[in-house]
């Protein structure tokens, strides 16, 4: 459904994306991580034909951005990071005029400005001037914009911001139950937003991609060891070097807070059993014992801090634990 | 309803909304109203004068409240309609509803025409209304009406190229008050052309320089005179503006 090949936009000097390239599947929900500043907009104004890239080509529903602008745009339905909303119009008569610029008339303008009051609950405030509604209406009557004509692709720069938990957790549910009829393409750097409602990932920074995967791929592919923390009670002197010994680990780090230990392991092999073992019939007090998994927080800093990006199918350095190296 | 209707239709609602159309009209009016009152005070002096001297009088209302009352207005205009034009592209860019409106599937040129015509009718409203004073007029004295429509025709190919000129600037930036002094400025400058113009004279630069300034043409039509050479100069103006705006928004996306 959206295909971009190779783009780059370059502002003078400044190269804001530099030759991103992804495709979106007909139905399916991709998410663009990253932090501020690393291209997610731009990307977005190129995909809507709001600006030209510099070089390269991005497609949608089969049409060329630079070349088709108009039937790109009928297919696309985009909520910018601010919701585009004229201050002085109330609901009804806003989602009038955007309909109408779609080519939206009669009845089937009437209806799809029903479904979609109802379908964000904006019954309450639909007479009301959008000037007086709080950030959180106004952004969900840019959602309602977005979706009125029932777009093949949905651009959403943010779009849970400005939304409080609720509210959040029900645009969540309709993104998700979008998905399957519509292509979605949404920015955000709220991580837990990306693997709640996204099928595929892409992490963005510093204008080029650096990794691209499913959520939990992402974090498998970057994991290089298996992780425990452990704290002891009264650790020995030579607690270091036996737990080095136990079949498995690899390293050993104290970290920061004495008494508590960080072990990385071989991949797919569970030492906790024999470290627990050991710390028992050694008498170093075992207090707690327990695997660290690497979330997609880690995932996304580390892609990003270092900008080396993943290279494809082999593994990146593991985030480097706090401490030094006993 | 297509794109370009339901972009007049919006701007519009947006400008009876807001109160600076019922200011900009309130004191246009105000000031034609009284240009028009002091003149014909005058005419009638002026008649009662001659009344005294001679025992007759015939006084030409087209000359003595008309004629003067055209000239005067061109100047109103000239304060009030960049306050008109100002918030067109200045406000979209204000409040990041731009990159909405080029995003949606509809022309540049589209919109560019929607917001000038919704202006356009704004400012025909404003002078239909000032047609009151001629018609009352009418019931008590006798005049001419050919210039006087010739000079009607006169205001609204002025304010359209005054409201292209403004278009154009309000395209330039996202400052509203920038907006309006830029078209305040483009719109000085022309007037002063003519002045420039016949400074030199005679000269093939003089007559062209001349040409670019609005006032000689705008005279001929207050004087009752429809030449073609004026017309094109009002519309190819006017395109150039709208074309020159065309850009304008077209190339801020390239930024």
């Amino acid at each position: 459904m959206i295909e971009v090949q190779q783009i780059t936009k370059r502002y003078g000097h400044h190269t804001a994306i530099d030759r991103v390239s992804f495709s979106v599947a007909k139905g399916e929900v991709l998410a663009f991580l990253g932090p501020n500043g690393a291209g997610k907009t731009t990307t977005m104004r190129i995909l809507t034909c709001f600006m030209p890239a510099t070089e390269g080509t991005a497609r949608v529903a089969g049409f060329d951005c630079a070349d088709q602008p108009l039937e790109v745009k009928r297919r696309i339905g985009y909520l910018p990071e601010t919701p585009p909303v004229y201050l002085e119009l109330t609901v009804t008569e806003y989602l009038q005029f955007v309909g109408r610029l779609r080519g939206l008339t009669g009845k089937t303008l009437t209806s799809s400005m029903q479904r979609e009051i109802e379908r964000l609950g904006l019954g309450t405030v639909q007479h009301r001037l959008i000037g007086n509604l709080s950030r959180g209406y106004r952004q969900r009557v840019g959602l309602a914009q977005a979706l009125l004509h029932d777009p093949q692709v949905l651009i959403l720069d943010e779009p849970t911001v400005g939304l409080d938990p609720k509210q959040i957790i029900e645009i969540r549910e309709l993104i998700k139950n979008l998905a399957g009829s519509h292509s979605v393409i949404l920015s955000t750097h709220i991580l837990p937003e990306a693997t709640a409602v996204c099928q595929r990932v892409v992490i963005i920074s510093g204008g080029r991609i650096v990794a691209e995967d499913t959520p939990d791929q992402l974090s498998a592919r970057l994991r290089q060891s298996e992780k425990i923390s452990l704290t002891l009670k009264s650790p020995a002197a030579d607690t270091d070097s036996r737990l080095k010994a136990v079949q498995g680990v690899q390293n050993v780090f104290a970290s920061g807070i004495p008494g508590t230990f960080l072990l990385e392991c071989e991949l797919g092999r569970d030492a906790r059993e024999e470290v627990a073992r050991l710390a028992v019939t050694s008498g170093w007090g075992l207090l707690e014992l327990k695997a660290i998994s690497m979330t997609l927080e880690d995932v996304f800093l580390q892609l990003t801090r270092d900008e080396t990006g993943l290279p494809q199918g082999a593994v990146v350095a593991s985030a480097e634990p706090t401490g030094q190296p006993a | 309803m297509t794109p370009v209707q339901a972009i007049i239709a919006k701007e519009l609602r947006s400008y009876f909304v807001s109160p600076v159309v019922y200011v900009v009209g309130a004191v246009f009016l105000l000031i034609v109203g009284l240009l028009a009152y002091l003149y014909i005070v005058f005419a009638g002096a002026q008649a009662i004068q001659l009344m005294q001297m001679q025992g007759t009088a015939q006084i030409n209302l087209n000359d003595l409240v008309f004629r003067n009352l055209f000239s005067s207005v061109r100047f109103i205009l000239l304060i009030i309609l960049p306050i008109l034009t100002m918030r067109l592209f200045a406000e979209e860019r204000k409040l990041r509803t731009f990159e909405f409106l080029l995003t949606s599937p509809i022309g540049i040129n589209e919109i560019v025409i929607g917001k000038f015509m919704s202006v356009f009718l704004v400012f025909l409203g404003l002078l239909g209304l000032t047609g009151l004073m001629p018609l009352v007029l009418a019931l008590f004295c006798e005049f001419d009406w050919y210039p006087v429509l010739t000079g009607y025709l006169g205001l609204v190919l002025l304010g359209a190229l005054f409201l292209s000129v403004g278009v154009l600037a309000s395209a330039l930036t996202e400052n509203q008050i920038v907006a309006a002094f830029v078209s305040f400025g483009l719109l000085l400058v022309l007037w002063l052309l003519a002045g420039v113009g016949s400074l030199l004279g005679e000269t093939a630069i003089g007559q062209a320089i001349s040409y670019v300034s609005f006032m000689e043409h705008y005279d001929h039509l207050v004087r009752g005179l429809v030449d073609t050479k004026d017309l094109v100069y009002f519309f190819s103006g006017l395109a150039l503006m709208l074309f020159l705006s065309h850009r304008v928004v077209d190339s801020s996306r390239w930024k």
